[in-house]
Order: structure tokens, then sequence, then C-alpha cells
């Protein structure tokens, strides 16, 4: 130890301003990010957020191979909502290619991204929760993520990594009593979320933690480009599946739940409310559900049936041309947006008129809030920072692609 | 599905009307409708995108790049806004230069462009005039080249680097 003569003379702790590099793997913070604080006392003067620890290169990697060959790349963007991603890179490409999709496949893509959307709520609440102390929600709302796992599974195979959507349809139909677990999963959702609602809504623990916390006006929310949730929680009513209508959605009845304050309780709110309007939507939906192909019948755009491939040599030629040069694209651009669980998920695509996509460009809905992040925390307590950063919901294969 | 801009009144016209020569080039394809404006004095033309109130471009959703290598100019800056007073979409490209990859930071603008230009700078390596914080935001500072270019090759590996002193962050506030 250094001698205490020789030592400078300490600042007094109560003026200096003390650096504090948080994460980039915290205990108390889900997601791999890392806060750079400058920070006086307990309270945060300035905050410089650091992303990027989980990047895969998504948009280098979507470059190498067919169209198709980038659905499973987009199931681990937003990996809570995985049905989600593979909807809106399947419609920005059938946007370019200037096909609509059947209804009964419209209408079971809305079903999944309804559902992908509770289970993504479920895990921004439910960890948020958690991290105030709140671990009796965490587990209830891991529970009714639980439910919606095992549909994906029964539906596509795959628990999270579904790659469920192909352009041009979804890989296969619905198994024939899905109807009926769709509908025992949202039974037992609901129960589950009235728990929560009693547990969280009214506490005071949660109240004063999340009240008045994290406040982003509508002013900076618009201008930081933040939709989703977090917009309308500052109470601008700007919802993708609203403004402007894709999939069908225009058929459904829902509302758009609206907060006032831009805090962390109207963010709650927002998305507690919201999982309802999903399950309206999908009861709506199944309700309705049209009987019908779940693909586009043209062979330039789908795989022939198996039968097709093994029984003539027309379907053979087919499957291969389609397997080995891919979908051709017409040459040109576009962009297409869908309501993700954490706002406008945009596809902006261009194409050579190849087989294989020139550039895919996703607009991430979390990379702009997190944009947002250090000005919401700045002048904030360090303890505020861990709800703050649990109701941006960043998702960090998304975030940083 | 159905088009971004389905039973709305077009936007070019206006905007023809409104800019005429400073747009270079302007199409509808899909329905979204997109203008390539000129370099020099971009910013002024955003800045009236965003403050007139018959179009009132309040939020720039997305701002990104596309390399075409192999053309002149090389690069395309894009960027997507939106208006929440009209609903209305606009994608505004601004064609750059490899020999002078530099253009006009849209910060002064829009809050969003500060993230997104960093990763444009990081992707591509273009250059943001006025940018107050142009670091890296996605890769690390001792990143050798820029990815999303098409003559990056995939497989490129990059060096070592050194272990930074975690105490010293070369941050500035």
């Amino acid at each position: 130890m250094a001698n205490p003569a020789t030592r400078p003379r300490e600042l007094d702790p109560t003026e200096e301003i003390m650096e504090l590099q948080m994460g980039p793997s915290h205990p108390a913070s889900h997601g791999t990010v890392k806060f750079n604080l400058k920070l006086d006392g307990e309270q945060v003067v300035a905050c410089d957020v650091e992303v990027g620890y989980l990047h895969r290169a998504f948009e280098k990697m979507a470059e190498q191979g067919t169209w198709n060959q980038v659905v499973p790349y987009t199931d681990r963007l937003n990996y809570a909502s995985p049905f989600i991603n593979n909807v809106a890179y399947a419609l920005a490409v059938e946007k370019l290619l200037g096909i609509e999709v059947p209804p009964r496949c419209q209408y079971i893509r809305v079903i999944l991204s309804e559902l992908s959307r509770l289970a993504d709520h479920e895990t921004c609440l439910g960890m948020g929760a958690t991290e105030l102390g709140a671990m009796t929600v965490g587990f209830l709302l891991n529970e009714a993520r639980e439910l919606i796992y095992d549909i994906s599974e029964a539906v596509s195979g795959a628990r999270v990594t579904v790659s469920y959507t192909r352009v041009g349809g979804v890989t296969n139909d619905f198994p024939p009593d899905i109807g009926d677990r769709i509908t025992a999963a949202l039974k037992h959702t609901r129960a589950l979320m009235a728990d929560c609602d009693k547990l969280l809504t009214r506490n005071r623990i949660f109240v004063d933690r999340m009240q008045n916390v994290g406040v982003l006006s509508q002013a900076d929310a618009i201008s930081f480009g933040i939709t989703g949730p977090l917009l309308r929680a500052t109470g601008v009513n700007y919802d993708v599946r609203k403004a402007h209508p894709y999939s069908g959605y225009d058929h459904f009845d829902f509302e758009v739940p609206l907060g006032s304050r831009g805090d962390n309780y109207d963010r709650f709110l927002c998305r507690f409310a919201e999982m309802e309007q999903s399950m309206r939507i999908i009861e709506q939906a199944l309700k309705n559900l049209p009987d019908g192909p779940v693909r586009v019948k043209d062979p330039r755009i789908v795989l022939p049936e198996k039968r097709e491939v093994y029984g003539s040599i027309e379907g053979l030629m087919n499957h291969f041309k389609l397997i080995m040069e891919g979908v051709k694209v017409p040459r040109g651009e576009t962009y297409h947006a869908v309501e993700g669980a954490n706002g406008e998920l945009g596809f902006y695509i261009v194409s050579d008129g190849s087989g294989r996509p020139y550039r895919v460009r996703v607009r991430p809905p979390c990379f702009l809030a997190m944009g947002a992040l250090g000005q919401i925390l700045q002048g904030g307590m360090v303890s505020d920072i861990i709800p703050t950063f649990g109701m941006i919901n960043m998702i960090g294969g998304e975030c940083d692609r | 599905m159905g088009l971004a801009q389905e039973g709305r009144e077009p936007l070019l016209p206006r905007l023809q009307e409104a800019f005429g020569d400073r747009i270079i080039a302007s199409h509808s394809q899909c329905g979204d409708e997109t203008i390539l404006i000129q370099r020099d004095g971009m910013l002024d033309v955003l800045h009236e995108l965003r403050d007139r109130p018959e179009f009132a471009f309040n939020c720039l959703m997305d701002e990104t790049a596309v390399d075409y290598l192999g053309k002149t100019p090389r690069f395309e800056l894009i960027c997507h806004l939106y208006s929440h007073t009209h609903g209305h979409r606009l994608r505004v490209k601004v064609a750059v230069p490899e020999e002078d990859p530099i253009v006009s930071s849209l910060v002064p603008l829009w809050k969003s462009a500060n993230w997104l230009e960093r990763e444009v700078w990081d992707m591509y390596g273009i250059r943001f005039s006025g940018h107050p914080d142009l670091r890296r935001v996605l890769l690390y500072e001792e990143f050798v080249g820029h990815p999303l270019r098409k003559d990056y090759p995939v497989d490129k590996r990059q060096p070592l680097v050194p272990e930074r002193d975690p105490i010293k962050s070369d941050w500035k506030f």
C-alpha cells in the first residue's frame, strides 16, 4: 500500500464525480449491454450506453444465401417473438414480388404474431417485475410463456427458432387440434394475468418504483424514432396494425391502449393492456379462420408438393431450381413495416433481380429506444436504471443484430 | 397487405412542386414514394420536409446505406421518414461518392439520427459532418474496415486487440 503521506489528497467523495461501468454482464440486467456512468453520489450525471455485444452480422449474412435462407436468421433477431420477425421479412419480400398470400395464411400469420407479442410482453413484464423483487410475477409470467412455447412447438416443431414463414406462405398448415389448444392456453393466461394484475398494478412498492421514473416526453420520443409501447405510453396513437394494416389486421376489432405520462408505469400498463387486445385478436382470428391453401400457387415462388417432386420430372426440376437458385425477386427496393412487440419492425430490402438479396436492412425498434436510453437515465438514480432498462425491453439479438 | 400510401393523396407531385430540380429522380415502386436528392443542400430539403405543415415528417424512422459496388457514385444513403401527423411515409435517398464519403448529419433535425448515423459509419464508413459523436456503435473501435461494404469479405478475420484499460475510457462528457 502506498505511503499515506505521498498519496494524493483524497477528494471529498460527495463532491467527486465517479465513473462507473455497469455491465456488460450485470447480474441485475437481462441483456448484454454496458452503461458507462458518471455519478454524483447516487445520481446519474451522464450515461453512455454501449451496445453491440451480440452483433452476429445479420445483415451481412443475409446477403450470402437465397431469399428463403434469411428466414432462420430472422428468428434470432427478437428471439422473444420470432414469429413476428418471420412474418415481417416474408411480407417485405412479398411486397417486392407483388403477391398476396391466401387468407388462411394471413390469419395464421396474425394468430402467431399475436401469440408472439403475448410472449414478448410476458418476458418483458415478468423480467421487469423480477428485477424489482416481485419474483412471483416472474414465475407466473414464465408459466404463461411456456404455454405459448408449447403452441409454437406444436405448430412449427421448434420452441424458439421457429423459421415458420416462407416467401409466399408458411411451411405447413396448423395441426388439427390447435384451436382448442390455443383457446385453453388463453384461458390459462388470463387467469395468470389476473393474478399478476392483483400483485402488481396497485402494489405500493411497484408503483413507487415505476411511476414518474424514466420519463420521456412525447416530442423527444418522436424525435428519437421510438415506436411501439414506449411511444404509446407517451400518448401518441401509432400502431402499425391500425395505421397501415397488413395481413388483414383491418378485419379485427381491437383497441390501441395509450398512456399519458411516458414513464415506466405507463409503459407497464400499455404492455399489460396490449396483451388482452392480442388475445382478443387471436380469438377473432380463430373463430373466423378461413379454409384453403396456406401458400400461393406459383411454382416460381413456392416449392412443389413432395408428391410432385418424387413423381414427375417437372416437379423435380422446379424443386431443384428453387433450392439452388432461389426465388427470383424483381429488381428494386421496398420497405415494409409491421408492429413488432417493441415497435415498428421494418425490413428494407434491395434486390438486383437475382435469387439472392442484395441488401437486407432491419429497422430494429429497440436499437432506437436504446439510443434514447442515455437521455432517459440522465438525472435519475442508479437504482432506476434497472426498471427503466427493463421497460425498454432491449432484446440483444434485435438491437445488435 | 396493401400499399403503404393506399387511399392517400400522392406525395410526389407536391414534392416536385415544392423542391423542383433539387429532386434528381423519383419513383413509387410498390407504393413506396422515393426521391433522390442532391447531396449539397440536402439538409435544407430535409429541414423543409420536417417543418412544412403539408409534409410534417416529424420522425426519422430509419437511416441506412447501400453499397452499389461498381457503380458511380458508389453509395446511397437511405432515409425513411414518417409523419405522425399525416401518416405518410417517404424514402429520401442521397448518392454518396466513394472518394468523398461524407454527408450532412441529420442530428440537428431528428435525435434518432445520432445512433443510426453511427451505425452507417460503423458499417459503411460514410462520415457525417456535424455529427456530435461519430463513434462506432455495434463494433469496437479497433475493428479494421467497414463490414457491410460489398468488398469486405464475409470470412475476413480481425486482428486480436490488446486489452483495454478498463478504468481509462476515452468517453468525454
